[in-house]
């Protein structure tokens, strides 16, 4: 879970698609689970994509095609979109992303992302558009997020992008620390707010 | 600046942190069975206590059966979940109001009815249409399941402060055209990404001189443009419907709390980072299209001919007219149905039975449908009853089911079956969202009913 992140070279998984919805990164069936396996969402995984309506493997969508592979997921525009979810996020996780670049994410998905040790990255739409060709032209390219500096690098083209997080979560994602261990820890400024009111 | 959101979002700072987020204090929490449990086990994980148990409120919804409610579920996996909600909220010290329980319904229907979701309030759950409970003049917000381990742990959340957006619907909607064809046409408009990023104000004449249950139902479809919520500034409208309600405050604390919520309004000088204006004589029924709910046509108009027209990615648009087997080009009405869906957090309160019940009266349901009514609550439930829409809906041949989310995603048993066509008054319309293989069509109660009644896409202005 908390995977301490710096910087990440892989190679990536394609998913030119606009809007991708979390019902189809984990249908609500697969929402069932009490408990947080991430294993099991991994499995499934975009699963109505993956498979065919009758079980077998869909050979066409690109996580069955072993052509691609890698830790970081590359997908079009509002990525996330729809159910709050973070199943979504458990399973990206599960599956073994590390990183989703796109050009923009949907609100809640991302704050999920973040909240997984998986670090969302918001790209151009120029930035976007020549990464999905690279992988393209060459399947085994790769990318390099560098969360310090805060910069995400076509190594095909050599292209580099400033990408936004705040300074606060990068603390988080470098030091493995989560929201909850703040919170808890600033319990007094709470209390003083409600003393307040 | 000076705007609605601004003055509850900044009341409820508790300090901002550096180079970070926003620490802020959430006056109620709603856990529903799905997304809850997980958040409770990093409690135990941490040996941590709730830190305000009396701010949260929690209810099974999205794994209910809408039948024989009061024999144990049947499937296993189901039965864990909503056992383990009960379980959590014994050992957690919260309310819970169980399958059964005469105050159990969908979340987001409960919530207002009760007087949980009150005006000036800050309301989170991990439920992205938490949108809803802004029609009470609230920021309400859907959260991820490590938000609400958050906020059972510290009642604040860690958040970056959104751009406010203002809609404003002008003029007087025609005939026909209800809360839910606002929200749809909306989405057309601005796609379902052109409100991410922001909080919407809902304002303008329409919004002024809808009902209680019109502003659920708009405010419940905000997410489906991408907003994190999105809220009607509270009055008249808002004070008639909360008083008295059970949870709402009484005698001397009525008076002071309308007092403050007479304040809670967007100043005359408020700057907002996005103003949109509509008309309401360019919205007729709608219905979708596609594959998400931003594909929406009016009922009369045919499907674009092209992406470009439909503001949908070239590829997107092509994947969803086959999913959904319509061609470009094409009208819908007098398209043959299979299923009609009447309920959801969207629309499953009274005043979506009425408008159902008013076209179905005098009629008979067609032989060609199934059709699933699924009151959001038993409140709602009771109120169909002492109106005497159960007969109404009965003569015309139809059933009245046992409250829960139900079709809308499909977590029961209410399944619609692969390659099925479903006339839905819920809120998606994503590939399989109504069971795998499913083919929604989003529309409202009207709609929804002239479809049942027909057996096919019909416009309901013919039936009124």
């Amino acid at each position: 879970m908390k995977q301490k992140f710096n910087v990440i070279t892989s190679t990536c998984v394609p998913l030119p698609l606009e809007n991708v919805d979390t019902d189809q990164i984990i249908p609500a069936r697969f929402l069932k689970a009490t408990t947080r396996e991430e294993s099991f969402f991994g499995d499934n995984l975009f699963r109505d994509w993956r498979y065919n309506a009758d079980g077998t493997v869909n050979e066409k969508f690109v996580l069955n095609d072993p052509t691609y592979g890698g830790c970081i997921l590359v997908a079009g525009k509002n990525f996330g979109s729809g159910s709050s979810r973070e199943h979504a996020a458990w399973a990206i996780a599960g599956y073994g992303f590390r990183v989703v670049i796109s050009s923009f994410f949907a609100d809640i998905h991302k704050n999920n992302e973040l909240n997984n040790f998986v670090l969302p990255v918001v790209v151009s739409e120029g930035f976007l558009a020549e990464l999905f060709e690279s992988i393209k032209q060459n399947p085994k390219m790769e990318v390099e997020v560098d969360l310090p500096r805060q910069t995400v690098t076509n190594k095909a083209t050599g292209r580099s992008e400033h990408f936004e997080i705040n300074g606060y979560k990068k603390h988080c994602l470098i030091n493995g620390l989560d929201d909850i261990d703040f919170l808890v820890e600033n319990q007094d400024k709470t209390v003083a707010w409600e003393q307040q009111q | 600046m000076n705007t609605l959101f601004d003055k509850i979002w900044d009341k409820h700072v508790v300090q901002i942190v550096e180079d970070g987020p926003t620490q802020l204090y959430i006056d109620r929490l709603y856990c529903h069975e799905v997304t809850s449990p997980q958040a409770f086990d990093g409690m135990r994980a941490r040996g941590l206590k709730c830190f305000r148990p009396d701010h949260i409120y929690c209810m099974p919804d999205h794994n209910t059966p809408t039948h024989d409610q009061d024999k144990p579920i049947e499937d296993p996996v189901s039965a864990k979940q909503v056992s383990t909600l009960a379980q959590n909220a014994k050992d957690f010290g919260l309310s819970h109001f169980g399958m059964m329980d005469p105050s159990n319904g969908i979340i987001h229907v409960v919530g207002p009815e009760k007087g949980l979701s009150l005006p000036g309030m800050t309301i989170v759950c991990g439920d992205s249409h938490t949108s809803t409970h802004g029609a009470m003049g609230a920021v309400a917000f859907g959260i991820g399941t490590s938000e609400v381990e958050m906020v059972l742990a510290s009642q604040c959340i860690l958040q970056q402060k959104p751009k406010s957006m203002r809609i404003s619907i002008n003029g007087q909607l025609q005939k026909g055209v209800t809360a839910k064809d606002v929200a749809l046409y909306l989405m057309s408009q601005l796609t379902t990404s052109g409100a991410t990023g922001y909080f919407v104000e809902y304002s303008g004449d329409v919004v002024k001189s809808m009902s209680m249950e019109g502003r659920l139902t708009l405010c419940n479809l905000s997410i489906e443009m991408g907003a994190r919520g999105g809220f009607v500034a509270p009055d008249e409208v808002t004070f008639a419907y909360v008083k008295g309600k059970e949870f709402a405050p009484k005698g001397a604390d009525w008076d002071k709390a309308v007092a403050y919520w007479k304040t809670l309004k967007s100043g005359d000088d408020a700057v907002f980072d996005k103003e949109l204006v509509f008309d309401a004589k360019d919205i007729e029924p709608r219905i979708t299209y596609g594959t998400n709910p931003g594909m929406g046509i009016g009922i009369t108009e045919a499907i674009p001919t092209n992406a470009a027209d439909a503001k949908s990615p070239e590829q997107g648009f092509q994947k969803a007219l086959n999913y959904m087997g319509f061609k470009a080009g094409e009208k819908l009405l007098g398209k043959q149905v299979d299923y009609v869906f009447l309920g959801a957090c969207t629309n499953g309160r009274i005043e979506d039975f009425r408008a159902f019940a008013a076209i179905a009266k005098g009629r008979k349901k067609a032989d060609n449908v199934i059709a699933w009514l699924v009151p959001g609550s038993w409140a709602v439930d009771r109120q169909i009853r002492e109106e005497g829409l159960d007969k109404i809906l009965t003569e015309a041949g139809f059933e009245i089911r046992q409250p829960g989310c139900s079709a809308c995603l499909a977590m029961n048993d209410d399944k619609i079956p692969a390659g099925k066509l479903s006339v839905s008054t819920s809120n998606r319309n994503f590939e399989g969202r109504q069971g795998p293989g499913s083919r929604t069509i989003l529309c409202s109660p009207l709609v929804a009913a002239a479809a049942a009644v027909t057996g096919v896409i019909t416009d309901p202005r013919t039936l009124l």
